[in-house]
């Protein structure tokens, strides 16, 4: 067991991966002479050399599709997205082409790439660097789009997005690269399409992802002072969703709490309740609530800032109202 | 109405193509054009569906570029893009099948005029939007280099052409691609069709610098103008930049001046183009001209020209009776191919 940062966690997954298969090749803006702005591909341009760690001009949508014409010929390419919200100048390449083009061909092509980076609300970077873009990308189709929140899962997960075949939009939280952890000495990978149980319960089932999963937790800490006992999954996966964990939970809690970082109109939770009243209407003893954060541009002001996305107190506020209705 | 631009003068040596490849080159022209008209008037009778643009009168690009590279090397192309799919090695019948979305389409029916591909074919695709399937195009470039400097694999030396219209060279993937392109020295020929209308929007209307050709040489790169109706002289072109292209030498801007014969889709009324405008151009019919032109070098006779236009006329019927006679794609397979497992 060696205690691992986030970052250190993902360089070691694309590191393992490279190593493993030698078509796997990183591109974006300072991946390589710089070693990434957050040191995600830290040395890795020594070790591989400047075709395998490719340092690209700033031109995000072209990268992007050349990452996809790569990825059609056989390679599979890692973009790092220095900031997720540098994704909207690729929106185009993301969505025709690495989204539908493999169903557009018939099955001619297979894209097997990845798109990874920072995203989220990071402390007063502004609007522009403090999007969730995961929420603007769910309706493309042929996109798999996954949130990592530990070091374990971020390794494993990362692992397992560049061997899968399809495009994978791979989402970091700008302000969980520094998070410690103990991870195995043996290879692990971590499937794409399992939402994690961070904590089991049974009054309420509290649904998150990314940064939001650790304010839900420090929620969890008063809850449980409190006698609560809500469980706790991590989606991990947003899109495809994994309705099996989130359906077993529902059964057994019939109350659900979305909390989520994205903004609440078209968000991620808005798609989850749309899919719960479709699967597991029936099964609910109340309706469903989320927290998401305002439907505004992140304001630059710390305090503002931290009135528009979800803090702990509200979550445990949430928690109790609905426990409390007994219904 | 706008000056012509002043063609460059090409003079062909009849000793630089058998009677074989010019053959080749005739029969992919006529396979283009008789395919086209088919597509109109399968479009006319309602029986052909979307956006249908068709390729007429820009034959000697496609068949000049393309009949130059290998089959392994790869095409990629824009939504005008039957023509290139053809003189890429897609069959006539399966080209025509997606033009009516049957399963034996190339996409299996789910593309469409605009969205053909064969991966068997090395056919990269038709790009509908404007200019995005030029960094895709890059990106097959750019894995033949990885190929070859990364992995060690000799062999990797294949080439990438990529088509795209006057319009597109006013788009940022253009300069983006041509910057990269350069910079890593990749394989890849860019192949503007200069033929001087984006749909309602004429050429010198829409950019500050109307010869494409020179924006190549504020990346370095070679950046040729030639006579896109005729076949020799693009096919001097293309072979040019794809030996430098395969040699390591980078990338090459190709400009080919060249006209549509029809409007811009079979929707389009095309009633901004002069009349006097189409006649110069179908004057320089690059089909004619190249009949001619093997004729007069004896590279081939008026009647095994007949015979080819013959034959193919043949192709095109078995491929409209095969597209007919193809079943539609299963509703069950609704969902299939929106992931690699599918």
């Amino acid at each position: 067991m060696a205690e691992t940062l986030l970052f250190n966690a993902l360089r070691e997954a694309i590191d393992e991966e490279m190593g493993r298969d030698d078509t796997v090749f990183v591109l974006g803006e300072d991946v390589g002479v710089y070693g990434g702005s957050y040191k995600v591909t830290k040395d890795l341009y020594n070790k591989y050399g400047e075709l395998r760690v490719l340092d690209t001009p700033i031109a995000e949508n072209s990268f992007t599709g050349m990452a996809v014409g790569a990825a059609m010929t056989g390679l599979r390419p890692i973009i790092e997205g220095m900031n997720m919200g540098f994704l909207l100048l690729a929106f185009n390449q993301i969505a025709n082409n690495a989204g539908m083009l493999r169903y557009t061909s018939g099955g001619n092509y297979k894209i097997p790439m990845v798109i990874r980076g920072p995203g989220g609300v990071g402390r007063q970077l502004g609007a522009e660097h403090s999007q969730r873009l995961e929420a603007y990308f769910q309706a493309v189709p042929g996109l798999k789009i996954v949130a990592c929140s530990t070091p374990y899962n971020a390794k494993g997960l990362l692992k397992a997005a560049i061997r899968d075949d399809n495009p994978v939009l791979f989402f970091e939280h700008v302000l969980l690269y520094n998070l410690k952890e103990d991870l195995p000495n043996h290879e692990y990978v971590v499937p794409l399409d399992k939402a994690e149980i961070v904590r089991s319960g049974k009054d309420v089932t509290i649904l998150t992802y990314s940064r939001m999963r650790h304010h839900v937790m420090q929620a969890v800490k008063g809850l449980e002072k409190k006698g609560l006992d809500p469980e706790v999954i991590d989606l991990i996966s947003l899109k495809p969703l994994d309705f099996d964990t989130i359906g077993q939970s529902i059964k057994k809690t019939h109350r659900v709490i979305i909390v989520e970082e994205c903004m609440k109109t078209g968000g991620i939770g808005a798609e989850i309740i749309a899919s719960i009243n479709d699967r597991y209407f029936d099964e609910l003893d109340a309706p469903v609530v989320r927290l998401s954060s305002q439907d505004i541009p992140t304001p630059y002001n710390g305090k503002l800032e931290t009135l528009t996305i979800v803090q702990p107190k509200q979550i445990e506020a949430a928690v109790e109202n609905m426990v409390a209705l007994k219904v | 109405m706008v000056q012509e631009r002043t063609l460059p003068q090409f003079q062909a040596p009849p000793a630089q193509i058998s009677p074989e490849q010019g053959l080749v080159l005739y029969e992919d022209m006529i396979l283009g054009r008789f395919f086209e008209d088919k597509c109109a008037e399968m479009y006319y009778r309602g029986k052909m569906f979307g956006f249908v643009h068709l390729y007429n009168g820009q034959e000697a690009v496609s068949s000049g570029v393309i009949k130059s590279l290998r089959p392994d090397d790869y095409v990629c192309s824009t939504y005008r893009d039957h023509v290139h799919a053809l003189s890429a090695g897609v069959p006539a019948k399966n080209v025509m099948a997606e033009l009516f979305g049957k399963e034996t389409g190339c996409s299996k029916g789910r593309g469409g005029s605009m969205h053909l591909f064969s991966s068997e074919h090395n056919l990269l695709g038709g790009f509908a939007f404007i200019g995005e399937g030029i960094p895709v195009a890059l990106g097959a470039a750019f894995q033949s280099r990885y190929r070859r400097d990364a992995l060690g694999d000799a062999g990797a030396d294949q080439v990438t052409a990529c088509f795209f219209g006057d319009g597109t060279s006013n788009n940022g993937q253009f300069f983006e691609c041509l910057n990269m392109a350069a910079l890593w020295k990749l394989p890849i020929l860019f192949v503007v069709e200069n033929n001087k209308w984006a749909i309602g929007m004429a050429h010198e209307r829409a950019t500050s610098q109307p010869e494409i050709y020179k924006k190549a040489s504020v990346f370095g790169m070679p950046g040729i103008e030639v006579d896109g109706m005729d076949v020799m002289a693009v096919r001097a072109v293309a072979q040019e930049a794809i030996a430098r292209a395969r040699a390591g030498e980078g990338p090459t801007l190709i400009e080919c001046l060249t006209y549509r014969f029809r409007g811009h889709s079979l929707a389009d009324p095309d009633e901004l183009r002069s009349k006097a405008e189409k006649e110069a151009w179908l004057a320089r019919d690059p089909i004619k001209r190249f009949e001619a032109y093997l004729v007069e070098h004896n590279l081939a006779e008026k009647g095994t020209l007949k015979e080819v236009r013959d034959r193919i006329q043949t192709t095109i019927d078995d491929a409209l009776t095969f597209a007919e006679e193809s079943p539609e794609p299963s509703p069950d397979d609704l969902y299939k191919y929106i992931f690699a497992e599918d």
